[in-house]
């Protein structure tokens, strides 16, 4: 099934364009790997899709995005993002507690029952698989966790709002080999549940955990297809070129 | 005239020779030298920074030293008739003066602030009015303020000489200062806090409340401490608006003195010096006593 399809993306910030027609579809529980070199257009395309880049000044988007069938542009900003999560390059935990920091999102959208805010802190850091390391600290502050903790607990804060897409931008490209680790194999337990679209720097982490990889260069999409197939027969030489490390 | 222009010539000349000899002193010496101008320097700062310590501890001290020898219960009489020396209406004016000129300007100056950091796009026409009107009205001598808030609140809109002329004028001239040390404050909070929050479905009101204003506000207390200073210290707006009648005020449309005023007032008399000095001892207390408040209230909002 079709979750999100892009059609003739173009966006600009300012004179310059980003991205230049890229048209593909994301299928549900999959995970796809955008990769390509710096600046080549791969987050410009993740935030076009939960809409950040409107937050960005002089940036214009045309082309179609659909969520399900609906164009993004058709639903409301803030539902929108609630059904698209995202988790940044940076691990950004809110300076207050564990806790407050999961039931933000669940309180945006109206929760308020203590008893229920309780269950679903709970289960977004089991989910995270942070729980056991934080269950009897929650009340502490979110930022005295180490970075990969901490990008746990931002993946939880985003699945407490109980997303149906997962976007993350180089998530791990902060973190050790050790926390870089749990937050793939996170990502491939999420998969089951939802659909999630990873960009990364990392070749081996895209081709580790991905189903699709799509690479990118210099705005355009060269090439889109099932990550063993991208990976070990590329139909395209500079994606080759790419993968095998002779530049980017 | 001649002489200093040639002065400055010569000068000139001599540190541009002085620059063409040092490129053919050998590299020792010249490493020497950059050394011995770090020691300089190092030097300097440290007198520089002794001096500054040391005028503040001159003056603490000397009002302290004039001023607590004549502490006397004299000074702080409930029951006072005109022209009296206690400063005990003057303690009561002042802090009310204060609490009404922060609840005025403190929402508006904040508010204001985020609008113009949180709503309105960097450099449009707009934010540049605002912002260089605020600018304008910080340059101006509070003398002006008093003369405007004379004309406008006391004589225009028939507020007569009271503590609500006093502190609306006030609060103007405490826009800029919350308007700024806001916007600093605001812009000082990560941008990464701010995605966060829209990257879950929070809408931007959601967003400014809980997540930015409670992390800017060491930043906004910081400006309301500088207010509340200001507000204290300032005389000259307060005359013409608040006017300088000593007693404790039964309402807000009623005249009255603050400890700065008071101040002027006893010092203008001539023959109360002493008791000038020791309300000096007061005022000093109450600034920072008031600022010790506004620092706990900061540290409460700031828990995490």
């Amino acid at each position: 099934m079709i979750k999100f399809d892009m059609e003739n993306i173009d966006v600009f910030y300012g004179n310059e364009q980003a991205l230049k027609s890229v048209s593909f579809s994301v299928e549900t529980n999959e995970i796809t790997a955008l990769i390509g070199p710096s600046g080549c257009g791969k987050s410009t395309l993740l935030k076009s899709l939960n809409r950040m880049n409107d937050l960005v000044e002089n940036c214009r988007i045309t082309g179609k995005i659909t969520l399900d069938g609906e164009s993004i542009y058709g639903l409301d900003v803030n539902h929108l993002r609630k059904r698209v999560g995202m988790v940044f390059q940076k691990p950004n935990p809110f300076p207050m507690s564990i806790f407050d920091n999961i039931a933000f999102g669940p309180r945006t959208h109206g929760i308020k029952s203590k008893r229920r805010l309780n269950d679903i802190v709970e289960k977004a850091l089991r989910d995270a698989a942070l729980w056991s390391e934080v269950s009897d600290r929650l009340g502490k502050s979110a930022l005295g966790l180490s970075g990969g903790q901490q990008q746990r607990l931002c993946i939880a804060r985003a699945l407490a709002v109980e997303p149906e897409v997962l976007l993350m931008d180089e998530p791990t490209s902060a973190l050790d080999p050790i926390s870089t680790g749990k937050v793939e194999e996170l990502a491939m337990e999420l998969s089951k549940d939802y659909t999630i679209i990873i960009v990364t720097h990392n070749m081996q982490q895209a081709a580790r955990i991905s189903n699709k990889t799509a690479f990118f260069l210099l705005g355009e999409m060269v090439e889109h297809g099932t990550t063993e197939q991208v990976f070990s027969n590329p139909k395209n030489e500079k994606t080759e070129a790419y993968i095998t490390g002779r530049f980017g | 005239m001649l002489r200093l222009t040639l002065y400055l010539v010569i000068g000139i000349a001599l540190f541009l020779a002085l620059k063409h000899v040092y490129t053919y002193l050998p590299e020792a010496v010249l490493r020497k030298m950059v050394r011995i101008w770090d020691k300089i320097f190092l030097s300097l700062t440290w007198v520089f920074a002794g001096v500054t310590v040391l005028a503040l501890g001159f003056i603490i001290f000397h009002i302290l030293s004039n001023g607590i020898p004549h502490l006397s219960p004299r000074l702080f009489a409930v029951n006072v008739t005109l022209g009296d020396v206690s400063m005990f209406p003057a303690i009561i004016s002042t802090v009310l003066m204060v609490i009404i000129v922060l609840a005025i300007s403190v929402p508006l100056g904040m508010f204001t602030a985020v609008f113009l950091v949180e709503y309105m796009r960097t450099g449009s026409w707009f934010v540049t009015l605002i912002r260089s009107a605020a600018e304008i009205l910080a340059g101006i001598p509070s003398i002006v303020y008093g003369l405007f808030g004379m004309m406008f609140f006391r004589v225009f809109l028939g507020m007569g000489f009271s503590i609500l002329s006093g502190s609306l004028t006030m609060s103007i001239m405490m826009l800029p200062l919350i308007i700024r040390t806001t916007e600093e404050a605001l812009k000082s909070v990560p941008d990464t806090y701010r995605e966060g929050s829209f990257a879950l479905g929070a809408g931007k009101l959601r967003t400014v409340f809980r997540i930015i204003l409670p992390n800017a506000m060491p930043g906004i207390f910081a400006g309301v401490i500088l207010a509340i200073g200001r507000v204290v210290g300032e005389s000259a707006a307060l005359i013409f608006t608040a006017g300088t009648i000593l007693q404790i005020p039964s309402s807000l449309f009623d005249s009255a003195r603050t400890l700065t005023v008071h101040m002027w007032r006893l010092s203008s008399y001539g023959q109360y010096v002493n008791e000038t000095y020791a309300t000096a001892v007061v005022l000093l207390l109450v600034v920072l006593s008031l600022n010790a408040v506004s620092g706990v209230i900061a540290r409460k909002f700031t828990k995490t």
